[in-house]
């Protein structure tokens, strides 16, 4: 079995974000950029699966810029086997990720392809779903355990009401919580080795797809600091608050 | 336990500039050796602070072409100034009268951190091996008691030291030099200087801890290239330090603060120090329109050539503020540390390719410009134990006419941690509440670091008696690490009519400031699982 999984480099999400002057977007520069939480679980779940000998191959891709590399690079070095970087620059909007995947999978031929359920810059929450509507896959999305049988897979979803467990047929799209598994580190020799792990790259111009955005960004804003709260002495004071300056009874 | 080994020719602890130096230069001396670089910070820059107004000095030395290469040198310092503050007025000193170190017509206001980035991408094109994220936590030794090379923190233990699933033990890093480069207080350094007794005969290490703001201000108020120094108000004549406010591009300032940790009040908290300083009118007057976009604080280290411990050792080599290079009247230790790495270097190569012995640093580092430097200033710091006016009046006369050149040389009496009075006998300081525009809390200002340890890990300040900071430093001291902290780890705190003593540690931002201050040494600073610690951006 071959697992494709997805990654994506976001600013840390240790890092305050910041707005640009101009309004024009957020700050990246000099800003430390790390991978997306839940795609190091994608990555963890798919060094597990191979490990307990159930997949052969695993292939690490992500879209971006050069520098995106480094998102890969860690993924090798705790445990995929090769990478693919797909440049393209600006802004990629899911559905453009999702079209640029399905090339990435019409190519490889995985039988799994595992993502973050959602990128912590954009929360978008789409690609994974998109995908599977483009390749016509089977979707299991906020993975909290995953069990892979016999031609099928097992998963247990987070969902609103707490835990659904469903199967899907493989192939399949996952996407993974933060609950799945606790990722590993990499180790030094491991990031030796994945320095030397192949590592193709392709323009995403050469596809052939439109990822061209299809929204105009107009404006970025901080959203509105709060008003320091007050204290109340009495019920009544609240309730007299409530009525008559906020309005709300 | 047997741990994994990888073998280097050179293994340098510590990305900052002078850690980079010594790597750039081995690669430029000898292409084949084999050279890494560990740093604790989760990328090269993240945990380098500084104000700073850079000499090129050693970097024209080190990569001449620097100018080509796209380096993050750019404003060029276009006009200075030198303020006396009062409580409300400000005395303006005419920068020819400052002595000759104080001025900065030929340097450039630049990120420190960002020419660390930079430094780091020149070393990888040297082919040399940079690890962020791992934190060298232990020293190794051969059988003949020489340095044999680092180990790194082992990760994914739990808060009791035992193994979780993600654990992942620390590897063996041998080499045939090991060169320690971790800036101020380094913890391996410090291991270093007692084993090898290292500041035998020298004074006692001299400290200060630096707070660096960078504000967007209004077009009107920012003047590109314009560097500015002030003494005086808020601190007394007795406490030592100053503020510097750098106007660098894209209508940034750097705003900061520097104590001497030589301080006597416990009740002194230097982050309200420099947060009080902000509302002086020459200094309001730039920023109150201006947003506040990065916090962060770092010890430096001050004592000079009479501090300054013995830099080689069987195996390995002190480099940088992990010795002590800075030059304290320039407020300067770049270039210095820079320097000292290169002679490093050339130290290394001349080792392991001429079996020289590692004592000719000393003999190198003595002939350079950098000692020098380190020389000619020696007189300055301790003349102010005797209080900022006296100081200043021995600093003119040292500096100005004398050029460094007096017949003698001024000691450091004390270390930090020796100098706070009873609390009982000083007094109380009540600093202002924040204001939230142009002063702020700590919890606020932690954020901006953005600092973060993972969670459930061992506590990386480690106290040798855990009860001694409620039985004794609160009693005798009022426990000043809840104010000498600039964000806040230690707390103290009555549960159920008991004091009880609290470490924040996962907002520690790795200044190393409760290591040097705390009265009775009680507090070590450790490293914790790397990639901990702030995420500096352009400080």
């Amino acid at each position: 079995m071959k697992i494709l999984v997805a990654v994506k480099r976001v600013i840390d999400y240790n890092v305050q974000i910041r707005v640009k002057e101009d309004g024009s977007g957020v700050v990246t520069d000099n800003v430390k950029m790390s991978t997306n939480p839940p795609d190091d679980n994608a990555v963890e779940e798919a060094v597990k699966i191979k490990e307990s000998g159930k997949a052969k191959e695993i292939i690490a891709v992500t879209v971006g810029e050069e520098k995106a590399q480094e998102t890969v690079r860690k993924a090798l070095a705790v445990g995929a086997d090769r990478g693919i970087l797909v440049k393209a620059p600006g802004t990629i909007e899911p559905l453009a990720v999702a079209k640029i995947l399905q090339k990435i999978v019409e190519k490889e031929k995985p039988d799994l392809v595992f993502m973050g359920k959602q990128a912590i810059d954009d929360d978008c929450n789409q690609t994974g779903q998109m995908l599977a509507a483009i390749l016509n896959w089977p979707q299991a999305t906020f993975a909290s355990k995953i069990d892979v049988k016999e031609n099928v897979l097992e998963v247990t979803r987070e969902v609103d009401e707490g835990l659904e467990t469903i199967e899907v047929k493989i192939p399949s799209i996952v996407t993974c919580d933060l609950r799945l598994n606790e990722p590993r580190y990499a180790s030094l020799p491991n990031i030796m080795k994945a320095k030397k792990k192949p590592l193709e790259q392709i323009d995403a111009s050469e596809l052939g797809i439109d990822i061209k955005p299809r929204i105009e960004q107009i404006k970025v804003e901080e959203p509105p600091k709060r008003k320091a709260g007050i204290k109340v002495s009495s019920v009544e004071e609240l309730v007299q608050k409530l009525k008559n300056e906020a309005k709300v009874i | 336990m047997s741990r994994e080994v990888m073998e280097y020719d050179v293994v340098i602890v510590g990305g900052g500039p002078s850690g980079l130096s010594a790597a750039i230069r081995l690669k430029q001396l000898n292409s084949d050796l084999n050279v890494c670089v560990l740093e604790k910070a989760s990328e090269i820059g993240a945990h380098i602070l500084s104000g700073n107004v850079f000499e090129t000095r050693a970097l024209d030395e080190l990569i001449p072409n620097w100018k080509e290469l796209n380096s993050p040198i750019k404003t060029k310092v276009s006009k200075e100034k030198f303020l006396f503050l009062g409580k409300t007025k400000s005395l303006s000193w005419p920068t020819w009268l400052l002595p000759k170190v104080q001025q900065n017509h030929n340097n450039f206001i630049i990120s420190l951190a960002n020419l660390c980035r930079w430094l780091a991408e020149q070393a990888e094109g040297l082919g040399v091996e940079i690890f962020p994220g791992f934190p060298a936590s232990e020293i190794l030794y051969n059988d003949d008691g020489s340095v044999k090379g680092v180990a790194t923190q082992d990760m994914g233990l739990d808060k009791n030291g035992e193994k979780k699933d993600s654990y992942e033990p620390g590897m063996e890093l041998h080499a045939k030099v090991t060169v320690f480069a971790e800036g101020c207080r380094g913890h391996l350094g410090k291991q270093l200087i007692n084993k090898f007794e290292l500041n035998k005969g020298k004074d006692p290490q001299q400290y200060g801890i630096g707070f660096k703001e960078i504000w967007e201000i209004s077009e009107d108020m920012h003047h590109e290239g314009l560097v500015m120094h002030t003494a005086g108000w808020p601190l007394d004549n007795q406490t030592y330090g100053g503020s510097f406010m750098y106007h660098a591009e894209n209508k940034q300032i750097f705003l900061g603060y520097v104590i001497g940790l030589d301080y006597k009040n416990p009740y002194l908290s230097p982050f309200d120090e420099f947060q009080r300083f902000k509302t002086h009118p020459a200094i309001k007057k730039y920023i109150e329109n201006g947003k506040r976009i990065s916090y962060g604080a770092r010890a430096l280290i001050e004592g000079g050539i009479q501090s300054l411990p013995k830099m080689y050792m069987p195996g390995a080599l002190l480099v940088g503020c992990d010795a002590g290079t800075l030059n304290m009247p320039k407020i300067k230790g770049s270039h210095t540390a820079m320097k000292s790495g290169m002679i490093a270097a050339e130290t290394i190569f001349e080792h392991l390719g001429q079996q020289k012995d590692l004592s000719i640093y000393e003999e190198k580092f003595s002939k350079s410009w950098v000692y020098e430097e380190l020389h000619a200033a020696r007189n300055v710091k301790p003349s102010f134990s005797w209080g900022l006016i006296l100081g200043i009046i021995f600093t003119g006369i040292d500096q100005i006419l004398f050029r460094g050149r007096l017949p003698f040389t001024l000691s450091h009496k004390h270390a930090d941690h020796e100098t706070l009075k009873d609390a009982k006998t000083m007094p109380k300081i009540d600093y202002p509440k924040p204001d939230n525009k142009i002063t702020f809390d700590k919890t606020s200002s932690v954020y901006l670091t953005g600092t973060n340890h993972a969670e459930n890990q061992p506590v990386h300040l480690q106290l040798k008696d855990p009860n001694l900071p409620i039985n004794y430093t609160l009693e005798k001291y009022d426990e000043p690490a809840q104010r000498y902290c600039p964000v806040g780890v230690y707390e103290v705190q009555i549960e159920n009519g008991l004091s009880k003593f609290v470490i924040n540690s996962q907002n520690c931002i790795h200044c190393k400031t409760c290591d040097i201050k705390e009265p009775s040494q009680n507090i070590t600073w450790v490293t914790p699982e790397g990639g901990g610690g702030p995420k500096y951006g352009n400080m």
